[in-house]
């Protein structure tokens, strides 16, 4: 008999794996087809028009021109002579780049290598390293962004939820009410407070750094290169921290409330269960699948705040790079960042996707339907 | 009707709604006093700036914030020679004009700088103008004698010479008795004198100067580092930012629920599809693509206005308005409606969407400020708006002049001040809008 059930459980155990496994490919399919549809939106957003092409056309003719000037063996040519010399060169440079071909099938090309991350060379830009490669330039930023915002979501996420547990439990205290009043202080955005936290922690009462990544120059050792980072983070993290989490505990306080009151939960209770298990199998449990959604749907929402908040803290990270490629007027290095968040997007989304089909039974038995 | 008007009485038992529409409508009548009070082309030429504003002083903080703090920091003072009898010396084949520019100056700081705008008219020969500055005590130090174009501005607090002979530069030493090269020069305050001599040449030649003492404050809100009167600017950021964020939500949110209600309606292939533009749409990021075209193309804000709507239509909220209308779609009240052979548009429009906007109006009246702030995000990007003076766009400028290194506070402050009324304002009722909306909230 115990064996028996022993094998049907794993039985359903490798059921459970074989539904999630076909769930997950079928998912990752689909947002790779959804990646490449939004890539191939991107360029066609910057090339609308053909604006792109023609300043492309300008900087090939600028280039060429100055090259054929600046070089002492066309020297003796005449006026025409080197026009003609130009003209050719600048052919072989339109040939080179495939700017005479239809847009339709350049744009596949460009939609081939976006995807597979090839994102072109920077016009202006650098990395810190030196390399003129879009791909390395935001590869660099990358562990910035995610260091910060990691950080900073993590924090709000378990403080929020902790706190909205907390407070579900006693409705209508005057912690909970204040908790509500402050929600509409959500509604500025994290580098709105950030700019006041510099005002007041920076400048007024100098306790913390006002931006940057590390002190410079950079401490040596990794502790103590680790501190200096983690001292700068306390005025971003913060700003985020402030501006996310009343509306985090509101929410969440809200969600709680109303699994509180379900029948199950009500019968449980009667049962005379202890307040943590109510809590943690009957109101926890059930509502882990949307918890985890919200989370990350907030991370798919910070993203792109940060853009500013990166760029408010002079944190070097991708916001800050796409700032810097607006300076420039860096066009590939604009369109790679759009992609690389695209990237992230969809990771995120299917990350989204996957826990859900761990946490929520109904999407293991139903076969990811 | 009634549920409306039922929803909008109770209204009143939560303060914190009250205070917000309080707040909306403070900025409402702000909105409307500036479009009467500047009109529109008014306000691009003022924030262009340039001449208009050549009598005010670079970065001058508020005048109140500094009489708060207890200082005494002076003013602008501007005396012209229309204000003051010219006398008048006729001689053989010219004329000497004098006019004494008497200027009080009761305050207890520096002028900023010290200019003096010429304007004469002539057929030929230039007049010849003196200049000697007379201090309380009647002491007189001559300043500058040259010849004066039609337009000229005298620079009194540039002039190399004239500071090396007070041993101070000019704003300083014209206004103070210390010793040439003191450390730490005071204020004599009083009534100095400028005294103008012209000598003109023509019988019909005239001369006009204006002489503006800038002071180190000036206003309500100060002024940028264009000399350019903030209070323009803050005035009319609020139209146009109320404008942005009211007609971004109402595109975006509308337009979102009339697609959710058809693909729920139709169904089948239509809303198979209508999902799969969501999830490419979810992966597409808003900000980075504002931000690319606003560099590509161009930064008006009517065109990021219609980004964010095409961008919007599409977004996450399809899926939480298809899951409230998939059961409306089953009721009795449709089945009637169809019965009675109401079209797909009718039912759609008139009986689908109606139903589910009670649940829309919290989340509208809270999506406002996200945009209002979109505006001012990228504005302080430099993606702001060539000509329109906003909120986003003096922030943007007090940044990259580093207002808050240098401390001018106000530069900052006010303009968010402005944005956290907004978003508190928008956020406080769209709460409280929640709560009575959303019957499953109103017990918990």
């Amino acid at each position: 008999m115990a064996a028996d059930t022993h094998r049907s459980t794993g039985a359903s155990l490798l059921r459970d794996l074989r539904r999630l496994g076909i769930f997950t490919a079928k998912r990752v399919l689909a947002l790779l087809v959804t990646v490449v549809i939004g890539v191939y939106l991107t360029i066609i957003i910057a090339n609308m028009g053909g604006q792109v092409d023609e300043l492309r056309m300008a900087q090939i003719r600028s280039e060429v021109a100055e090259q054929v000037r600046g070089d002492p063996a066309f020297r003796d040519l005449s006026a025409e002579e080197r026009e003609a010399l130009m003209e050719e060169q600048i052919q072989l440079e339109v040939e080179r780049l495939g700017l005479d071909e239809p847009f339709i099938r350049r744009s596949l090309d460009y939609l081939r290598q976006a995807v597979l991350l090839n994102l072109g060379r920077a016009e202006q830009m650098h990395s810190d390293a030196g390399s003129r490669k879009v791909y390395n330039i935001i590869a660099e930023r990358l562990p910035a962004t995610l260091v910060l915002f990691g950080t900073a979501n993590l924090l709000v996420f378990f403080a929020s939820v902790l706190a909205a547990l907390w407070l579900s439990r006693r409705y209508g205290s005057g912690l909970d009410r204040a908790a509500i009043a402050l929600a509409p202080s959500s509604a500025a955005p994290g580098w709105f407070y950030g700019i006041f936290l510099i005002l007041l922690l920076a400048f007024v009462m100098p306790v913390a750094p006002a931006g940057g990544m590390v002190a410079a120059p950079p401490p040596e050792g990794p502790w103590a290169y680790a501190a200096s980072v983690v001292r700068h983070m306390v005025l971003p993290v913060l700003a985020m921290f402030i501006s996310q989490i009343f509306i985090s505990i509101y929410s969440w306080r809200t969600f709680f409330l109303i699994h509180a009151s379900e029948d199950y939960v009500e019968m449980a209770r009667a049962k005379g269960l202890p307040d943590r298990m109510v809590e943690q199998r009957y109101i926890l449990r059930p509502t882990l699948a949307p918890i985890v959604t919200s989370f990350l749907l907030m991370l798919i929402g910070l993203w792109s705040g940060a853009i500013i908040l990166e760029q408010v803290f002079n944190w070097p990270g991708l916001g800050t790079l796409l700032f810097e490629a607006i300076g420039h007027r860096d066009t590939p290095v604009i369109i790679g960042s759009v992609v690389i968040f695209a990237y992230l997007l969809a990771v995120t989304v299917f990350l989204l996707d996957f826990l859900y089909a761990i946490l929520d039974p109904r999407v293991r038995i139903e076969g990811g339907q | 009707m009634t549920p409306w008007l039922q929803g909008l009485a109770r209204l009143r038992q939560y303060p914190s709604a009250l205070a917000g529409l309080g707040i909306i409508a403070l900025l409402v009548a702000m909105a409307v006093y500036a479009v009467t009070a500047i009109p529109y082309s008014e306000a691009r030429e003022l924030w262009r700036g340039g001449e208009a504003w050549q009598d005010l002083p670079t970065n001058a903080s508020p005048v109140w914030t500094d009489r708060l703090l207890g200082g005494n920091a002076p003013r602008t003072i501007r005396v012209a020679t229309d204000d003051v009898v010219m006398e008048q010396e006729r001689y053989e084949g010219v004329r000497l004009q004098r006019a004494v520019l008497p200027v009080d100056f009761p305050y207890g700081g520096f002028p900023q700088e010290i200019n003096l705008f010429v304007e004469s008219q002539f057929d030929e020969r230039q007049p010849f103008v003196r200049l000697t500055w007379r201090t309380p005590d009647g002491e007189s130090i001559p300043l500058d004698a040259r010849r004066v174009g039609e337009s000229e501005r005298i620079s009194i607090s540039q002039d190399r010479q004239l500071e090396s002979r007070l041993g101070f530069t000019p704003q300083v030493g014209l206004f103070t008795d210390a010793e040439p090269g003191a450390d730490d020069p005071q204020v004599r305050q009083g009534t100095y004198e400028l005294v103008i001599e012209a000598i003109q040449f023509e019988e019909t030649a005239t001369l006009d100067a204006n002489l503006v003492v800038y002071g180190q404050v000036h206003g309500l809100f100060g002024t940028d580092h264009k000399r350019r009167d903030l209070t323009v600017a803050l005035l009319w950021g609020t139209p146009v930012a109320l404008a942005f964020g009211l007609l971004a939500a109402v595109g975006t949110t509308l337009t979102t629920l009339i697609i959710a209600a058809t693909g729920v309606w139709f169904g089948g292939w239509v809303d198979a599809v209508i999902q799969r533009l969501t999830e490419i749409n979810i992966i597409l990021p808003l900000l980075p693509i504002l931000v690319m075209v606003g560099t590509l193309y161009s930064t008006s804000i009517w065109l990021m206005l219609g980004v964010v709507v095409v961008l919007g239509i599409f977004s996450a909220g399809i899926k939480m308005y298809r899951s409230m209308l998939l059961p409306i779609r089953e009721a009795p009240y449709i089945e009637a409606a169809r019965a009675y052979g109401a079209g797909n548009a009718r039912i759609i429009l008139r009986y689908l969407v109606p139903r589910i906007l009670p649940v829309l109006i919290p989340t509208f009246v809270t999506l406002i400020p996200t945009y209002v702030f979109l505006e001012a995000s990228l504005a302080v990007l430099g993606l702001g708006d060539p000509v329109l003076p906003t909120w986003g766009k003096i922030l943007n400028d007090a940044q990259a002049q580093s207002a808050l290194y240098h401390g001018f506070y106000y530069w900052v402050l006010a303009p968010a001040a402005l944005l956290m009324l907004t978003g508190l304002g928008f956020a406080m009722l769209g709460f409280a809008l929640d709560r009575i909306f959303n019957p499953r909230l109103r017990n918990v």
